[in-house]
């Protein structure tokens, strides 16, 4: 099975990542399905940084350690990833700034005689590696033409040098599937949330969500989309609760930092039951911690947020796909059960690229609430049988809408009254029971491999990747909740069937979904846990999956 | 429309002789009037923080937003940013709008966006039982100071100017007329308007006395020149023995954030063809 990793690497500001991008997308339109992993510190120009392609016949979500193309713009690049090469790997390198062996082409010395800047020599290197893989020169072209538009000729000419420059070495097979779609996590997000009308999104950039402002910053035009940038994320989240008062569809988006900010505003959402999506972009911290790398460490946070006790939901998709559709889905449950939601990303899903298949999700449309019939006098928080109150938006003729942080009647005015308190209380809390109720028909709990496993593997967010292609070849089966919170404890009891060993995987030092499976009953034997800031690797996870094999 | 018509079932639980009193008349008198000249009351918003002032939002027979502590106006902004065909009136404390929501006053007011915040600067944190405010003097004695303040308070107004605001005013709790007259032109100011309110709290911080004998109206005043808009902002300090003038400071016509923004068609026709079509460019 054809299955390619090629790694790309200089230092920030070369365009490593646009390369990247430009490189999964030439696998693409040779038929393979492809994850993109990105690495990079948190600096504008210097140090080291890298992408990481794979392209593989089928679905992919992980790196590999080992590569079979490094694509070197300086000496670093060589020097810190020789350890990835294996045999047959091939580098290819600016022989003007670097020393290696392989494939060399005078990349400095073709920019400057196309007079070309230096930033293109990515591109250059980009030509040679598609030469000696033995990739289509129109190929190359397309894609270049598609993904570069300042100064295209320029790019295609130093292209070109590079292309010719060089010998073929292998021929890279051309697979017979159409291209699809490479799209990262937060780009998937924000086009989930479209998909389900959002109105609105508001955000204090902040990695690894930045992105997704990013994004929907460039499509507001294409959906009428109101993109604000505030002063800081108290400010996010209390106009979003304001967009959310006057019926716009909103989301915000942060990490962990920002999400400590907006943690009163969060609980305020739960208690005048204004609709919110918050995306929460993990990275490890505590504090600003690693901020350009990944972590899975803020699912007890997304729990627990905010003073007091509301319903909300928390889910935590594993891939672009994932995020495409649960995104949508969270934007209509928070309208639907008036409630706050948490979609809780991480730097490694949000940052990194995915092939992605529209088709291979239900469908996301937007689904309404509950409305005011305008029959009697409008109460915002009229108490139902399943406690979602209709909903209604100012101005409406002879009637009001009042929203209260505090304790408050059907009307929204103020109260301290103990009956009344506990009334309202239990209204709000009933919603989440139907939450829950609702959420047995999605796909809360996705379940890989032989159901039939007496090994488990169970994780959840980006490493779902790693653990399905790890566990396949060890006969392991894989369980991975989208949902945490209300947590899916029936499908996840029967998603573990009758396997005798539970392996937990995450990306933090305390095992946290470990921690929220022990409060059901449900014990891990064993926790592979890893706080790093890296992603496991195929290889690294296979052999500590194996080490646990062992275990009864 | 009779004022008496914008009240609630809620009970009033502000204290005898509370600047407040003053705060809510006012503000239903002003509205009564802008429904008779063509503001519908159902498109008024009004929002407010926590503190006592925040009640004023339960006293009121309109739309609100009943927000916490610190965090009207960005509530505010939300709200005509989604819907700006609403009139958005923001009441906030002075702890709440200048201790803890200090920088969101600011941003609004950098933006010029077409909100009106009415400021319950009462100079001392009444609900919270007496303690010292941004714009409580210097050496103000309260319960987390026994031995006075020992730092000068900010003058909101100065700072408010400085930072692009375009309509500023100040009132008193004793002076109901004046009230009624800023308060309407404050919000029919297109643009960012604060009121900076000297709104007496007769349990912690009775100044009625020490207002009553500095405050005077201003007369012939030109609000439309930044300086001199300044220099009267700047004649009392919220610390020293001075004039205090009441009125219009600043009145300027500048674009709106809101109108600022980028305009887009009203609707997507097709969100769906045109999700499919943006997914393409990725391939």
């Amino acid at each position: 099975m054809p299955d390619v990793s090629v790694l790309i690497a200089g230092q920030a500001g070369f365009g490593i990542d646009k390369s990247g991008l430009i490189i999964a997308r030439i696998f693409n339109q040779l038929g393979y399905r492809l994850y993109v992993y990105r690495d990079y510190p948190s600096l504008i120009r210097g140090g080291h940084t890298f992408s990481i392609i794979r392209a593989a016949q089928g679905k992919v979500g992980t790196h590999k350690d080992k590569i079979d193309f490094l694509l070197a713009l300086n000496q670093d690049a060589v020097d810190l990833h020789k350890e990835r090469l294996k045999e047959g790997s091939r580098i290819i390198y600016d022989a003007d700034t670097v020393k290696a062996q392989g494939t060399g082409v005078n990349a400095a010395k073709i920019i400057k005689e196309e007079n070309a800047s230096e930033i293109m020599r990515n591109t250059c290197i980009i030509g040679s590696f598609c030469k000696t893989a033995g990739i289509d020169w129109q190929i190359l072209e397309n894609v270049l033409k598609r993904n570069i538009s300042r100064e295209i000729d320029v790019n295609l000419k130093v292209a070109s040098r590079g292309y010719n420059a060089v010998d073929k070495i292998s021929g890279i097979e051309r697979l017979k599937q159409e291209p699809l779609p490479v799209v990262t996590g937060n780009e998937a997000m924000g086009l989930g949330l479209i998909s389900a009308g959002l109105k609105a999104y508001i955000s204090y950039p902040m990695t690894p969500t930045s992105p997704v402002l990013h994004s929907l910053a460039g499509l507001s035009k294409d959906f009428s989309l109101k993109v604000i940038h505030p002063e800081n994320e108290i400010s996010v989240i209390l106009m979003a609760l304001g967009f959310s008062y006057a019926g716009e569809r909103v989301a915000v988006g942060t990490s962990g930092g920002g999400f400590c900010l907006m943690t009163e505003g969060f609980s305020f959402a739960g208690m005048s039951e204004l609709p919110l999506v918050v995306i929460l972009g993990q990275r490890p911290g505590p504090s600003t911690g690693l901020p350009t790398y990944s972590a899975q460490t803020e699912l007890n946070f997304a729990l627990s947020a905010g003073q007091g006790e509301f319903s909300r939901l928390v889910v935590a998709p594993a891939d672009a796909e994932e995020a495409y559709y649960w995104s949508g889905a969270c934007l209509n449950m928070a309208w639907k059960y008036q409630t706050p939601v948490i979609i809780l990303s991480d730097k490694n899903m949000g940052e990194g690229a995915y092939s992605f298949d529209i088709n291979s999700m239900p469908a996301v449309k937007e689904e309404g609430p509950a409305y005011w019939d305008g029959k009697d006098a409008y109460k915002r928080y009229l108490n139902t049988e399943t406690g979602v109150s209709p909903l209604a938006f100012a101005p409406l003729k002879g009637n009001v809408v009042k929203i209260n942080s505090y304790e408050h009647d059907e009307l929204g005015i103020t109260t301290e009254e103990p009956g009344l308190s506990k009334t309202m209380q239990d209204k709000r809390l009933r919603k989440g029971k139907y939450l829950e109720k609702e959420l047995e028909n999605y796909p809360t709990v996705n379940v890989y491999g032989d159901s039939g496993a007496a090994t488990a593997v169970i994780c959840w967010g980006s490493n779902k990747g790693v653990c399905v292609e790890a566990a396949k070849e060890l006969g392991m089966k894989v369980i991975q909740p989208a949902v945490l919170w209300p947590l899916p404890l029936q499908k996840v009891k029967d998603a573990i069937g009758q396997s005798k060993t539970l392996i937990c995987v995450e990306s933090n030092a305390t095992a946290q979904l470990s921690g929220l499976l022990m409060c059901y009953g449900i014990k891990t034997d064993k926790q592979i846990l890893k706080y790093d800031g890296r992603p496991f690797s195929l290889e690294e996870l296979q052999e500590q999956l194996k080490d646990c094999s062992s275990i009864k | 429309m009779d004022p008496v018509n914008l009240g609630t079932y809620a009970q009033n639980t502000w204290c005898p002789g509370c600047g407040n009193f003053a705060i809510l008349n006012a503000a239903k008198a002003a509205l009564s009037s802008l429904a008779q000249e063509g503001t519908p009351l159902e498109n008024v918003v009004l929002v407010s923080g926590i503190g006592c002032h925040a009640k004023i939002v339960d006293y009121i027979n309109a739309n609100s937003f009943y927000s916490i502590h610190g965090r009207v106006v960005p509530a505010a902004e939300g709200i005509k940013l989604a819907r700006p065909n609403l009139k958005v009136i923001g009441f906030a404390g002075d702890g709440d709008a200048y201790g803890e929501g200090m920088e969101h006053l600011i941003f609004a007011a950098k933006r010029n966006i077409d909100i009106t915040m009415i400021i319950h600067n009462n100079r001392v944190y009444g609900l919270t039982t007496g303690q010292y405010t941004p714009t409580s003097p210097l050496g103000f004695r309260g319960r987390s100071t026994p031995l006075g303040t020992s730092e000068l308070p900010i003058n909101p107004l100065e700072l408010m100017l400085s930072s692009g605001a375009t309509f500023i005013a100040r009132g008193t709790s004793h002076g109901l007329e004046l009230l009624k007259k800023i308060f309407k032109e404050a919000i029919l100011h297109k643009g960012f308007a604060l009121v900076d309110v000297l709104q007496v709290c007769v349990t912690y911080y009775n100044m009625y006395q020490y207002y009553d004998k500095r405050a005077y109206e201003l007369k012939d005043h030109d609000y439309t020149d930044y300086y001199k808009a300044m220099d009267k902002i700047r004649e009392w300090d919220y610390n020293a023995d001075k004039p205090i003038a009441l009125g219009t400071f600043y009145k300027k016509e500048l674009p709106a954030f809101e109108d600022r923004l980028p305009k887009f068609e009203k609707t997507v026709q097709d969100r769906e063809a045109r999700l499919k079509e943006v997914l393409n460019e990725y391939v």
